[in-house]
């Protein structure tokens, strides 16, 4: 979806402000809430796709207004509510109307080994690859309402194909109908002048990481 | 937004929020009720992030690359096998990249479209790099954002920005700060800082970080 997440090259953000000797949590409810995002997901009740665009739908102006882990408050109940998890009267009252089985939820003799663990969303399926390395591209000028990992500065920008990642999980279908539709993910490389004009230095570049989906030959 | 519910659920977040502590203690109550999460599991995972992992552990992978040219090899060539040599690895680092600075080479490392990091070699993100002014200048203007931040770089640097889209994960090698011959690996790791593995810092040479 075309939102304001979608921050690349936007103006008018201010100063970037480096704090000194930051605390990992600024309040114990950010850590609550990163915490309980972390315990839900465990059910497997959603994927990491379908979490970003959980917040992704916040309304553009509250998004704005929100700090970070405000943002993640609003995925997290879209999800629970939206997966089933949880009911909007629940939510609303604060009250349980039915009980789930507490022994399918994470354990805290769990939690290392989950914290470790290693959901790659890389995909053993066998795909050719569209492209190789070196090849031109052109990143495909689409406007998906649903999830896209294509960011609007590079819809339409011709790149060259830098590296190929692999197989991967496809994050546009995977987060709007669990499909992973397993396809080559590559690294390329964008001329900072395609994207931003003579005025920016013809040394600089972009990398980003982009689907077979994504991209034509140029 | 399949029910009228969920229209509603969501439409209530158009307000200003307000009192996200409350709400979230409300959240955790109820899901704690259901039968959901534990909340010493909570507990566990909060203790994970504020002790277990962050920039010391990325610290560690740099000090070695710097001190064993055969581990800096396997480090540019397989980054997710030679930091799981040191026991690093799990959730955001399933699949990682690490990008070599050199002296006519800076590369930063950016998400646009959200907050993707190296959790098990740097941590959570902190703040600034969650920001929607890094997000949003880190591509357009990197130069401009890198002089702000105390870092100008020459006209003959080139600039590789690296902006996470999928589920490769970032980590900058910075360059070796003159002064540390013979350094063992321990003190060279105690010099390298989360913004230098970021790629917004360079790492001080040793006088200036005793300043």
């Amino acid at each position: 979806m075309n939102g304001v997440h979608d921050m690349g090259g936007m103006h008018g953000m201010g100063p970037v402000m480096i704090e000194k000797d930051e605390p990992v949590f600024h309040a114990a409810w950010e850590a609550r809430v990163y915490a309980l995002q972390r315990a839900t997901s465990f059910h497997g009740t959603w994927n990491i796709d379908m979490s970003r665009f959980s917040r992704e739908r916040m309304p553009p102006a509250a998004y704005l207004a929100a700090t970070y882990y405000e943002r993640w408050l609003f995925g997290l109940q879209t999800l629970l509510v939206e997966q089933g998890l949880v009911t909007a009267q629940e939510l609303a009252t604060g009250r349980a109307a039915t009980k789930a089985d507490a022994t399918a939820a994470l354990r805290v003799s769990d939690v290392p080994a989950r914290m470790r663990g290693r959901l790659s969303a890389r995909v053993a399926a066998k795909v050719p690859p569209k492209f190789m390395p070196g090849d031109p591209v052109v990143a495909r000028s689409i406007n998906p309402v649903g999830h896209t990992r294509l960011p609007r500065y590079v819809r339409g920008r011709r790149g060259t194909i830098h590296l190929d990642h692999g197989v991967f999980t496809f994050p546009d279908t995977n987060a709007m109908s669990r499909d992973p539709k397993p396809q080559h993910c590559y690294s390329v490389r964008f001329d900072a002048r395609e994207l931003w004009g003579r005025e920016v230095s013809a040394r600089d570049s972009v990398y980003l990481d982009l689907f077979d989906d994504y991209l034509d030959a140029a | 937004m399949s029910n009228d519910h969920d229209e509603e659920h969501l439409r209530e977040h158009d307000r200003p929020l307000s009192g996200p502590a409350l709400r979230v203690k409300a959240l955790e109550s109820l899901l704690v009720e259901k039968g959901l999460v534990e909340a010493k599991a909570l507990d566990a995972i909060i203790d994970f992030y504020e002790t277990k992992v962050g920039p010391h552990n990325g610290a560690r992978i740099v000090a070695r690359a710097w001190t064993d040219p055969a581990y800096k090899r396997r480090l540019l060539t397989d980054a997710t096998a030679a930091i799981d040599e040191v026991g690093f690895g799990g959730s955001e680092g399933e699949d990682m990249l690490v990008l070599e600075n050199a002296p006519k080479v800076h590369n930063m490392v950016v998400c646009t479209l959200c907050s993707c990091y190296p959790w098990p070699v740097l941590g959570l993100p902190p703040v600034w790099y969650k920001s929607s002014a890094y997000r949003a200048r880190a591509v357009i203007d990197p130069r401009g954002l890198l002089k702000e931040l105390g870092l100008e770089l020459s006209d003959d640097v080139e600039v590789r920005v690296w902006d996470s889209t999928a589920e490769l994960r970032y980590l900058v090698l910075p360059e070796r700060p003159a002064g540390t011959d013979g350094w063992t690996e321990e003190q060279l790791a105690a010099l390298v800082t989360r913004d230098a593995m970021v790629g917004v810092a360079k790492v001080p040479p040793p006088e200036a970080a005793d300043r």
